[in-house]
């Protein structure tokens, strides 16, 4: 499949214009705090134009093929080109990195979490964004290996500036984790370099190549590769750094994390791994799948464990990523479309339900869920968003959760034929038995908050107020329900879900082909 | 007699002068430098380190113009006996523009440190001139003289840098300590190449190569030569186990020189050692590469792990200098491999430039913060970012740097030199690469150590009065931070330089 090079600079243009933006903003002393605002917001807003315009010049019949395709020489001592380009597979993600970072710049016009210095803030999320978008356009293994490393500072500062209590155990453990990732994945990169004839990094070309590479060097490479990836999705056992990032990572983080820097790992299973060593692939699918149906148990009982918020939902990934594996390891064309409609499901609902908990952490000053209660009686509004993202995440059918994992599911009944079909089919049921679990913790989740009476603790001075002794009780004062600039940078995502869950062939229609070539090889 | 003597014919070497010029340019400016300060008044010393800066920027002008007319070698001095033994090449050239832009960072460096101590200050421009003119020279040398004298000319000026803070016990212990070792290890080299000269019959290099295994077998002659020059520049280096001068001499020097000697003086040691083993030893390697792998893995490991000990930031950076020359070394043991040289050579000449711009660029941001906190503590950056960001994030860029964190400069250097020992393909190789691998992790934790204190600690005393930082520190920040991103963003731009042909084709290997 001949790449298309037609309007090559967009793809360029849209992953570096939030770099102009970062320019201007250093040059602008900290206190113009607005002027910040201003510049981070008409920049991520300017980006999405861009994104816009890709989608618009983006050639639907022709999805199977990467478009506007750039490749020029980079860093010709070691034959790694500036090779971009987007197809059916990239573009959803490409797409939603772009809105969610002007959703949440628009979250962050009234939220920049203490110790405030909206500057450093806005510009480390528009350094992000470059890094996050370029990780999708990549078609080289070292430009995809150099945008992916640029996530991890940002988000180390992220956590660790802004974060909660714990904040810099858990921004070390981010840290190394990634770290060690990456440095496995880069040796695997290297040695695939190697074994193709030390002719180029380019992922095309790699696709034509790595199939010659000998299987049992094949298994080892892609041990490397896999453990990487695993690390950022994250894969059970790989898992124990998300919960206390997540945790401690202010909302705007834990959003863009979810929503967009754990699918870095599963892209790079279905961009990378998979069809550049599809003989290793399937040597390794049983041990893929095995662990994503771990990750989607074990994630769950992790959530029916918790007692904080924050920390449910940061499980609640655990298990959803589980079902994006489970569809990957299937190796079959509804697998990988499940598990790439899938992570953009997850990045909508997520991204919502940490924004949700974001905002109940400002009003409430904690989500200990003991302590929260009848949040549909003190917040209407917000109590109603908070429950359909929790449908939504549990998978109820007419909304975008549903079509992540029940064709992942599905397709877990017949895997590709190289594939143990009864290893498979069990892992179907087991999978199935995660959906339940995950409506209980789910549904539990929102009985304890959402129901019921509130909690004495924030009405209780209720009364206080009527004799005129305001003033003497902070929480009161910012129970507030859902206010503008939340509806502005919530409503998109919404919505979102909603078209996604009525209309999901929206999604299906861009990426089919581009899976249907990648699983050719599993089909011949 | 001394008739006879005279009667010899002596026909006058044939000079190339514009190949000679940046030399010409910096041996006249230091002579200008020394004479302008006898005559000005006490008030206008800072006219010296003007001087000196031009004299580094006037000297870089004739290297630009030299790469640019062409990429023949050129012989400044050639004559009978002399063509080949001082060469300019691509390889030269570049380290020549590495050295003189690193010694123009150490002025401005420089010039508000020294002036405030308000001695000697001509003195010590004329003396980083003359540092850096050896340098300059140990570039172009391809003979055991030249490189010996190019190596004495280098040292004995940075030996009396060292010991500038004169009033302070710690001052005279670095200078001491800097110049006993440093006279030992100039001795023992110079051994290993009165037995390589004894062996061979010449002292060109090139020369060299061939004799070595010239008759058949290596004896143990050769292999202590050879061996005894590898130790002399492992001192020089800094390498582990001859590097425990490092740390006492760096935190007792003058900051600025003690960014030169981690930088500029360590780099002109890889200079000499890199030119000696791939043109002198390209048949040795039986000997050296056993030597250079010990080497660089005990600098990486051993390096490391002190340097995660330190509480002091100019020792932790002693330390992490002394890992990151395990890195530089590690591509040369598989310089003997066909097929490796090649990736082997460029990956040294990479790593030596962009971990010159990350270290001054480290130390630019230590000299500036020093100037507020009077405290060399790494607990002393807490709350950086706070109260100084600039200096905060220019620290970060750095250290990210040093720890290979793409984008920056130094993913690219740590990413060539383990290409060069993984396209070896030998078993050295892939140890090499693991031991390295490790490294990089251990090393990512004590830098991300001064990355917490900037970001996330509290200002230790409270005092989080803004830093004033003067203009020639900011003007080597800007220089240094620009260049460690640039190189990390667009490596070909030094990555085409230190072709293997270059160094050795020309000298008829």
């Amino acid at each position: 499949m001949d790449p298309i090079s037609d309007q090559n600079w967009l793809l360029s243009l849209g992953t570096f214009l939030p770099l102009a933006g970062v320019l201007v903003m250093l040059l602008i002393p900290k206190k113009e705090e607005l002027l910040h605002k201003q510049i981070a917001l008409v920049t991520a807003l300017g980006t999405l134009g861009v994104g816009i315009a890709t989608l618009a010049a983006f050639d639907y019949d022709q999805s199977a093929r990467l478009q506007f395709f750039v490749d020029t020489e980079w860093i010709s001592v070691i034959n790694s080109g500036y090779t971009v380009g987007l197809d059916g597979i990239s573009l959803p993600m490409y797409f939603l990195s772009m809105v969610i970072t002007v959703l949440v710049m628009i979250y962050s016009w009234n939220h920049i979490p203490s110790p405030g210095n909206p500057k450093a803030f806005l510009i480390l999320m528009l350094v992000l964004q470059t890094g996050m978008a370029g990780t999708f356009i990549a078609q080289d293994l070292i430009l995809f290996f150099v945008f992916f490393e640029v996530v991890l500072l940002p988000m180390y500062f992220m956590i660790g500036v802004w974060g909660g209590e714990q904040r810099q155990y858990a921004s070390l453990k981010f840290f190394l984790y990634t770290m060690f990732g990456s440095a496995l994945m880069l040796v695997a990169f290297l040695a695939l370099y190697y074994k193709t004839g030390a002719e180029s990094f380019s992922i095309p070309y790699l696709i034509t190549e790595g199939i010659n590479i000998d299987k049992d060097v094949a298994m080892w490479i892609f041990a490397g590769m896999f453990i990487g990836f695993a690390v950022k999705v994250p894969m059970f056992p790989f898992h124990t750094w998300l919960p206390d990032a997540h945790t401690q990572a202010p909302t705007q983080g834990s959003v863009i994390l979810a929503a967009i820097l754990l699918k870095l790992g599963t892209y790079g299973f279905i961009r990378i791994a998979i069809p550049v060593l599809p003989q290793a692939a399937v040597e390794w699918a049983p041990v893929i799948g095995v662990l994503a149906v771990i990750g989607i148990i074990y994630g769950a009982l992790g959530c029916l464990a918790q007692t904080d918020m924050k920390r449910l939902i940061a499980f609640s990934s655990v298990a959803h990523m589980g079902f994006v594996m489970l569809g990957i390891s299937t190796l079959t064309e509804m697998g990988i479309n499940a598990a790439l409609f899938g992570m953009v499901a997850h990045g909508l609902i997520t991204g919502m339900l940490f924004f949700c908990a974001g905002s109940i952490k400002e009003r409430y000053h904690t989500l200990e869920i003991k302590r929260l209660s009848g949040l549909l009686v003190q917040m209407p509004k917000l109590g109603w968003i908070l429950g359909f993202c929790a449908m939504a995440s549990l998978g109820l059918p007419g909304l975008a959760g549903f079509w992540g994992e029940f064709p992942a599911i599905l397709s877990a009944y017949q895997p590709a034929p190289q594939l143990d079909v009864t290893l498979f089919r069990t892992l179907m049921v087991i999978a199935a038995l995660g959906t339940v679990l995950a409506a209980a913790y789910l549904l539990w989740l929102y009985q304890r908050t959402a129901f019921g009476e509130p909690n004495p603790e924030f009405t209780g001075h209720g009364h206080a107020h009527s004799v005129g002794a305001a003033g003497n009780d902070e929480h009161h004062d910012d129970l507030h329900d859902v206010n503008v600039y939340e509806w502005v940078a919530w409503t998109p995502l919404l919505i979102a879900i909603v078209v996604f869950g009525v209309y999901p062939q929206l999604m299906f229609d861009v990426m089919d082909p581009a899976v249907t070539e990648l699983v050719k090889v599993f089909h011949q | 007699m001394i008739a006879s003597l005279l009667a010899v014919d002596f026909t006058a070497p044939t000079v190339d002068y514009h190949a000679l010029a940046p030399e010409i340019v910096l041996a006249a400016g230091l002579c200008i430098v020394l004479l302008v300060d006898l005559f000005v008044d006490e008030r206008q010393r800072w006219i010296t380190s003007t001087l000196a800066g031009f004299t580094l920027l006037g000297a870089l002008i004739p290297v630009v113009t030299l790469a640019v007319i062409g990429d023949d070698t050129r012989y400044p001095l050639s004559g009978e006996s002399l063509t080949g033994r001082y060469v300019v090449d691509e390889y030269a050239l570049i380290l020549k523009a590495l050295f003189l832009l690193a010694g123009y960072v150490v002025v401005l460096m420089s010039a508000d440190e020294i002036e405030r101590g308000r001695y000697y200050q001509g003195e010590y421009y004329v003396l980083l001139l003359t540092s850096i003119l050896g340098m300059v020279m140990m570039a172009s040398s391809r003979d055991l003289i030249s490189i010996f004298v190019a190596l004495e000319f280098l040292s004995i000026p940075a030996y009396m840098l060292a010991a500038w803070n004169k009033r302070n016990s710690k001052g005279n212990e670095a200078g001491m300590k800097y110049y006993l070792l440093g006279v030992f290890a100039s001795a023992i080299m110079l051994y290993g190449m009165s037995l390589l000269y004894g062996v061979t019959g010449t002292t060109l290099l090139s020369e060299i190569g061939p004799a070595i295994t010239a008759s058949g077998e290596f004896s143990g002659v050769h292999a202590l030569a050879v061996a005894f020059i590898v130790v002399g520049f492992a001192f020089k280096v800094s390498a582990v186990p001859f590097h425990q001068w490092a740390p006492d001499v760096y935190e007792g020097a003058p900051t600025p020189i003690t960014a030169f000697l981690s930088v500029a003086s360590k780099a002109a040691g890889f200079v000499a050692l890199t030119t000696l083993v791939f043109v002198a030893f390209p048949r040795a390697d039986d000997v050296y590469q056993p030597f250079i792998f010990v080497l660089a893995a005990a600098s990486m490991t051993i390096g490391n792990l002190l340097a995660l000990r330190q509480t002091n930031i100019v020792r932790m950076f002693a330390y992490s200098s002394i890992s990151q020359g395990g890195f530089i070394l590690m591509p040369l043991t598989v310089a003997g491999v066909d097929g490796a040289g090649e990736s082997a050579l460029k990956a040294v000449v990479v790593y030596l430039v962009v971990y010159a711009a990350t270290n001054l660029g480290a130390f630019a941001v230590i000299i500036a913060v020093a100037r507020k906190t009077r405290s060399g503590e790494i607990s002393s950056y807490g709350g950086l970012f706070s109260y100084a960001p600039a200096l905060g994030v220019l620290m970060t860029i750095f250290l990210a740097s040093l720890a290979g964190i793409p984008p920056l400069g130094g993913w690219f250097a740590k990413f060539g030199a383990f290409k060069a020992v993984l396209d070896a393909g030998t078993g050295w190789g892939y140890a090499i690469a693991i031991i390295a691998a490790i490294n990089t992790v251990i090393a990512a934790a004590y830098y991300i150590t001064v990355m917490r204190e900037i970001w996330m600690k509290p200002v230790p005393d409270g005092d989080a009065t803004p830093i004033r930082t003067p203009s020639s520190i900011q003007a080597a920040l800007v220089i240094t931070c620009g260049a460690t991103i640039v190189l990390g963003v667009l490596p070909d731009l030094v990555g085409r330089f230190g072709d293997l042909a270059d160094l050795t084709g020309a000298l008829g290997r």
